[in-house]
Order: C-alpha cells, then structure tokens, then sequence
C-alpha cells in the first residue's frame, strides 16, 4: 500500500472517530437546550395536552439514551430521521410521518446545495484574489501597494460581517444599482440569474475571508525568500516574480492550502450573518430556524454536515500539503 | 369603525346576501395585471398549507388571503361579509346558525366546492390529538349538519352572536373533502391564487386563477411573491432598492429615510395589537386589587408609546379591546400616570414599599426590555422597586409567560370582544395570563357569558363597557401601549381608501384587495 493512501486512510478513519465524538456531543448539547420541540412549535398556545400530544407523536417521551441510539442507528444507514416540523404536519392529516415530504434529507438538501453554491462562487473569486494579492505583497514588500493591502485586508476582517455587507449594499445597491440586495434564490432559478444574485453575498464573504489566506501566503513566501536557494536562483538572474512564483510559491503551498481549506469550511458553516443580511436561503438560516423551533433531527443533522464539513476539508489540506512536500511524500 | 353595524348585519341574512354579492365599491382605477412582490416577516422552515399551525403574517397572506377561503371575512372597514357563505341567520337564542353555501364555486383542482368540504374542514380543528389554534372556536360546535349541497347548519353548545365573526379566523381554512390530505401537501383551495411554487421559510408565488368568484371586486394582480424577510433590514432594503413593491413591519429607526424617498408610502394603522404586562392574580402580592392598582397609576404610558413605539401608537387603558372591535369604549376615563395615587393605594394595602420581579425578554415584543425598564424609573418614584428579570428569547413562551407572576407578553388582539375575553379573560381558559377568574370579579365572568349570546346591539355595548371599566379598574393585566401596523409600499401598488386595520397588511389579503397603478 503506498504511503500517502495509508495515510488518507488513516485519517479518515481518525475522522469517522471524531464524527462519532461529535454527534455526542451534538446530541448531548442539543437535549440542553430548554425548551422543546413542543412548546416552541405551539409557541403561546402551548397548553400541557397539545404538548404532551406532540410530543407522544415525535416519542420525545422517551429517555435520551434511547433517543440517541435510535437517531445514530438511522443515521449510519444513511437516514437523517424526519424533520419535527413537517411530520407535525403530515401526522395531522393522518399521513404516514415516514413520508419523503418530511425527511431530513429533503429539508436540507436544496438548502445545502444553495450554501454549497455560495461557498464556491466566492472561493472562485477569494482564493485566486487572496493569492495573487498575497504573491503581490510578498514580491513588493514594504511598498505603499503593500501597506494598501494589508490594511485593506485587515480592515475588512476586522469588521462585522453585517456591517461590510450594508456598506457593499449602500454601494453597490442604493446608490448604484448594479447589483440586487436581495439573494432569494430559488429551485429553477438559471444559472446566470443565481450568480447575479450571490454576487454581493459572495462579495462580502470575500472581503472577510481575504484577509487570512492574503497574509498567510504573503508571510509563507516571505519566510522563504531567505533561504539560501532562493539566493540561488536570484543569482542565476532570475526575474523577482519568476523566482517568487517558481521557487518559493512551491514550498509554501502547504501553510497556504491549510489556511484555505480552513476558510472554506468556515464559509460552508459560518456565513448565517451574510445569509440573514441578504435572504440568502442556505443552510444556516435553516439551521438557525431548526434550533428555534427545536426541529432537533435537522439540527443535529446540520451539525453533523458542519462537523464533516471541516473534517474532510482538514483532511483535504493535510493531504494536498503531503502531495505538495516531496519529503513527506517519500518518507525514509 | 364605520360601515353597515355587524348587528343589523346579522339581523337580516339578505343584506349579507345582497352585500356579498357586490362587494364593495372599488374605485375606478382598479385594473388587472401586474405581479405583486411582497417581503414579509414571520416566515418558518416549519410553514405548511395547514391551517391550523399558521400562527404569523407570512402564511396568513399567503393561505387565507391568497389560496384559500373561509366562510366569512373581515371586510377592510371591519364589518363581517360572507366569503364562501353567502348569507346567515341565527335563531333568537345564538345557538343554531344556517349557513347558505356560495354556489358554483371549484377548488383549484376542479372539484365542486359544497357543504361536505365546510363540515370536513372544521372537523380537522377538533381531530383526535388536534393541536389547532382554533381548536376552542370548533369545539364550541356541538353538530354540524349538511342540509343540502349548499347549506349548512351549526349547533352550539351555547349560544354565540359572534360565531358568524369566528368563522372568518385565519386557522379555518376550506379545504376540499376527501382529498384534504392532498390540498394540504400542494395548497389547493379556492382562493384566488393557485400555488406555482411554495418553499416553506422561502417564497411562495400564486398565479390568478382563471375565473373566480370575486372576479370584478378583488384579485387584481396576475402573479403574487411572497419572498420571506424576517430581518427588518432586509425588508427595508428591498424596498429601497424597488426589489419587492411592499413590505410589512417596517423599522421606526430608518422610518426617516422611506419617507424621504418620494416614490414610497408608509401605511400606518391603529388596530388592536397591544404590549402587555400580565400578573398572576391568584399569586401575592398581585392578589390583593389595591397592589393591581398601585402598578396600573406607577406607569407611565405616554412615554412608552413616545420610546418603545416611537410615537407609533395609542396608550392603552388596561383593557385589550382596542379601536379596530365594535364596542370599544372610547370615552372611558384613560388612566395615567400618578405616583400620588400609586402611593395611596400601596397604604391601603398596607405597604410602605413593594419588592417585585418584572419578567420580560425581546421575544414579548420589540423593545420589552426596555419598556420594562421605563416601567422600573417611572415605579421607583411610587414605592415600588421593580426587579427588571431579563428572560431568554428562546421558550419564552412556554418557561415565562403564563408561570412567572409577572411578565411581558403581546396580543394581536381579536375582532371582537367576546372572542378576545374569552381567549384572555375567561376563567380556566388556557391563555387566561393573569389567571383572571370569579374570586377577582364575579361580575364580570357574568356578564362575558351573558353578553355572548346577547342579540341586542344596544346591550352589548353596555356590557362590554362595564367588563372594560372592570379591567381598567382592577384587571390583573397592565396594557399601557396598543402598537399600530405600519407598513411601506412603493407607488406602483395602489390600495383602496379604507384598509384593514385588524391584521397588518389590510388584514393579510392585500394580495386580494390592492392592484397595480
């Protein structure tokens, strides 16, 4: 077996024993939240019969080890369980609750492509953007372009996100309206019409996640530009860019990568601000509603999908850093 | 309220006939066409097309004023006509009411609507393990008979002058029957707008049916969207930018700024939507009236409508009957803020000072917090040390309200006043939230029983001024503020004169009754 597949292997065992973890801990936080299912659903007119009906329909009235083991059985054969809040409905009318109306997966998966969708429209422009600029910076280091960067970057991170999002409203929308302030994008949506409208939320996330992955590759490049091969190839006569680019790029690509692969899963898990500000019908804005509603089997399943999110990514960077490192890549 | 008096209404099931048959008189400029686009609050993963969970504007609009109809309907001017009944009449005693169907009616999928769909539909809000807000409003009805295809016939357990006033409620929804299962999963009513596409916590579009019974009064618009906003912002912001052409709730802190936009409206309402601060009666100190009293004189209410509602709405007078219901009782002496009486009373209960907790979280209504921090300044001047609890938003509803002694709470108030006292002020009714019963005032208990199955207009209104004056006096329920609806539109969209003024949004059917300039 070769040693880079021993290794994905590894890990992704590593991470199925950190899912496992996690969906304890999920279920276990989730069971503390006060209140339930019931009583946030019926809201003021929670009377102790409809609650008590309720939740005898949902088998809330069972104890939470039993619960747990139910939930973690479905789910490794693949079944999310079925969303409270739409069986409450279904089991109104006499229906099977097992009905696809009311699964999990149904509820959260045009939600997950919508996020999914997001996160890869500003990877699409964050990732080469924060490169480029950081390659930039690094090559003319201490120059006013430098100084303009970072603390372009570092102003941008530095703000709220809902703040950066009214500013790329007010101009990009109120003043001049290029751009519609509203992303409610919907199932038959065209493509061209969806991407006009995640521009400014992507936008926005670009702004906050271009901070991290500009200074990380400026700081990487630079830390390299010391050693003695890059002194080298300057020597041989080599253009600055082409020695930036070829020599040094290269070897940094691995704190690179990890800093990337952070950012996105931030951008899959994180964005709920940006999806607020702008109506943007993702997963957060499900998650969100599910935890107030205390719809706890979409609930637990968003935290599961966050928790894979950022396991596969991590993983995916460790990986990409093994494949980018010829000394890891063929260990002695 | 102006308009046709919902007792001679009543009297005469002609004039009903006549009345609904016409309509009301539409200006001349209402035309058809156009697509309305509306951002709302109040919209959930959890939304459905059943009836019974709806519970906030966004399925309100949607189901009631959009896909399906009720019985009857709330008109803007809040006089009561028929909607899929097209006149009623009752026996003297309010006991036994016949409904006569609108004919030809279908459903959006063809079926013939009839008296089964009326008979079925209600009997899902009484269903075994029901969990319909309108539950209590069904279970009143102690038979349901189908006389012919196209008449009904209620027997109530007692009798209610207002049960024609009931049937307009927003959960009693007409579904087709034998295929209820199928109109709650797709929405098929008989409303004006078929659903094109639904996502719950989303959008929602319709599409103007074809030819409907309304036709040349209401339904103006080809296509509606409903796009659910629930951040205040946002909604502002679509507006602004002419993404949607109305919204709803609007923020009194950018309020400024629609306004300075020539091509906006803002649309501004007093209906009966009222912040309250509920005390349990049967708990001390809040058993003894003189305490009741000592707290009614401790508040100032003007300041609260001047602070928390920007000025956006009226004081309230410690009774829920706000100036959208028939027998309001305008001229009632308005109580006020006066730390010499607050004081007076607490010697007569024997105290120098009053220690208490004031539970309150912004899940009560916007700025509850804060409105009980007004309360705790203007109180101290009176002797009384109010403890400001701020609660979780999170199951407010069902760990604070209705178990702490004292609290804030909100009320979209009720069309009238025998339904909102027995929502509220009935003993042993389940929201009865200041626990309001017989040992703090017989008289009224009384006479909420009495007045409900009155006829004359006359008599009612002198009893439901007695129960108001028996609120204000020694109710256990501070109400210093009602909260009008304020909403914005954009000049492309013109309503009618008179607008509804019970729910925002012309009571939730601006889909219906507005139309593109």
């Amino acid at each position: 077996m070769s040693p880079v597949l021993k290794i994905i292997l590894q890990r992704l065992g590593l991470g199925l024993v950190t899912l496992f973890v996690v969906s304890i801990l999920i279920f276990a936080a989730v069971n503390m939240l006060p209140g339930d299912f019931a009583q946030a659903i019926l809201g003021q007119g929670a009377t102790p019969e409809a609650v008590a009906a309720i939740r005898r329909d949902l088998g809330l009235d069972q104890p939470p080890v039993t619960r747990y083991f139910l939930w973690l059985a479905g789910a490794l054969q693949g079944d999310l369980g079925n969303s409270f809040a739409q069986a409450n409905f279904a089991s109104f009318v006499g229906a099977d609750s097992g009905g696809s109306a009311a699964s999990v997966a149904k509820q959260i998966a045009p939600r997950f492509w919508n996020t999914m969708f997001l996160a890869g429209v500003t990877a699409v422009i964050a990732v080469p953007f924060a490169v480029i600029l950081g390659i930039l910076a690094a090559l003319y280091r201490n120059s006013a372009f430098d100084k303009f960067a970072n603390i372009f970057t570092l102003t941008s991170i530095s703000s709220p996100e809902f703040f950066l999002a009214y500013v790329l409203i007010l101009f990009l929308a109120v003043l001049n309206p290029w751009l519609p302030s509203l992303s409610n994008i919907y199932i038959g949506m065209g493509f061209g019409e969806r991407l006009e409208k995640t521009l400014l939320p992507a936008l926005t996330l670009t702004l906050v996640v271009t901070a991290h992955m500009m200074r990380m590759t400026r700081a990487a490049i630079i830390n390299l530009l010391a050693s003695p091969y890059i002194e080298m190839a300057r020597l041989k006569g080599m253009s600055p860019m082409r020695v930036i680019v070829r020599h040094a790029l290269p070897n940094a690509l691995a704190p690179i990568i990890n800093v990337v692969a952070l950012n996105l899963a931030y951008l899959i898990t994180g964005v709920v601000v940006v999806e607020v500000v702008f109506v943007y019908p993702g997963i957060g804005q499900l998650f969100v509603d599910s935890v107030k509603i205390r719809d706890i089997p979409v609930v637990q399943a968003c935290c599961l999908i966050f928790a894979a999110a950022y396991i596969l990514l991590n993983l995916t960077a460790d990986i990409m850093s093994i494949l980018s490192n010829p000394r890891l890549r063929h260990p002695k | 309220m102006i308009g046709i008096s919902r007792r001679g209404l009543l009297k005469s099931g002609a004039a009903a006939g006549v009345l609904a048959a016409t309509g009301f008189p539409v200006l001349a400029q209402a035309k058809r066409g156009g697509r309305l686009r509306v951002a709302l609050s109040g919209a959930n993963t959890s939304d459905s097309w059943d009836g019974r969970t709806h519970s906030d504007i966004f399925m309100q609009a949607a189901a009631q004023g959009g896909v399906f109809d009720s019985l009857t309907e709330v008109a803007a001017d809040g006089s009561l006509v028929g909607e899929l009944a097209t006149d009623w009449e009752a026996t003297p005693d309010a006991k036994t009411w016949t409904f006569n169907l609108r004919q030809g009616v279908t459903f959006h999928n063809g079926k013939a609507f009839g008296a089964d769909d009326v008979i079925e539909s209600l009997q899902l809000h009484v269903a075994e393990g029901s969990k319909s807000a309108a539950q209590p409003l069904v279970a009143a009805i102690s038979e349901m008979k189908k006389i012919t295809d196209s008449q009904v016939q209620f027997t109530l357990t007692n009798g209610n002058a207002d049960f024609p006033y009931l049937m307009s409620d927003y959960h009693l929804l007409i579904y087709p029957a034998g295929q209820i299962e199928e109109a709650i999963a797709n929405g098929i009513g008989t409303g004006l707008y078929s659903v094109v596409s639904f996502e719950p916590g989303v959008r929602f579009v319709g599409k103007r049916v074809e030819s409907h019974y309304k036709d040349g009064n209401f339904g103006w618009f080809d296509e509606i969207e409903f796009i659910a906003v629930n951040d205040s912002t946002a909604r502002m912001n679509a507006l602004m930018t002419g993404q949607v052409d109305t919204i709803n709730r609007i923020d009194f802190k950018t309020e400024a700024l629609l306004k300075a936009n020539p091509m906006l409206r803002i649309q501004e309402l007093t209906g009966n939507q009222h912040f309250t601060f509920p005390m349990l009666t049967d708990i001390a100190p809040f058993d003894q009236v003189n305490v009741r009293q000592a707290l009614k004189y401790g508040v100032n209410r003007q300041e609260m409508v001047d602070k928390i509602l920007q000025g956006h709405g009226r004081v309230g007078n410690d009774t829920p009957i706000g100036p959208a219901n028939q027998y309001f009782a305008a001229d009632m002496e308005q109580l006020a803020y006066d730390p010499d009486k607050a004081k007076f009373h607490l010697k007569e209960a024997g105290m120098e000072s009053l220690n208490i907790d004031l539970s309150a979280s912004s899940a009560a209504f916007a700025g509850a917090v804060d409105a009980a921090q007004l309360y705790q300044a203007s109180a101290k001047a009176c002797g009384i040390n109010i403890n400001v609890v701020q609660e979780p938003a999170d199951g407010y509803w069902s760990n604070v309200w209705l178990k702490k002694p004292f609290s804030a709470a909100y009320w979209s108030g009720r069309a009238t006043e025998d339904w909102m006292f027995s929502n509220a002020f009935e003993e042993g009714v389940p929201w009865n939230d200041s626990h309001w019963s017989s040992n703090d005032s017989e008289r009224f208990q009384t006479l909420l029983i009495e007045a409900r199955a009155e006829l004359d207009s006359a008599k009612r209104r002198e009893m439901y001024t007695e129960m108001q004056m028996i609120l204000r006096d020694e109710g256990g329920v501070i109400i210093p503020m009602f909260a009008n609806w304020v909403q914005a539109l954009n000049n492309k969209v013109a309503t009618p004169e008179v607008v509804g003024n019970l729910w925002q949004m012309d009571n939730a059917r601006m889909a219906e009754r507005w139309w593109m300039s």
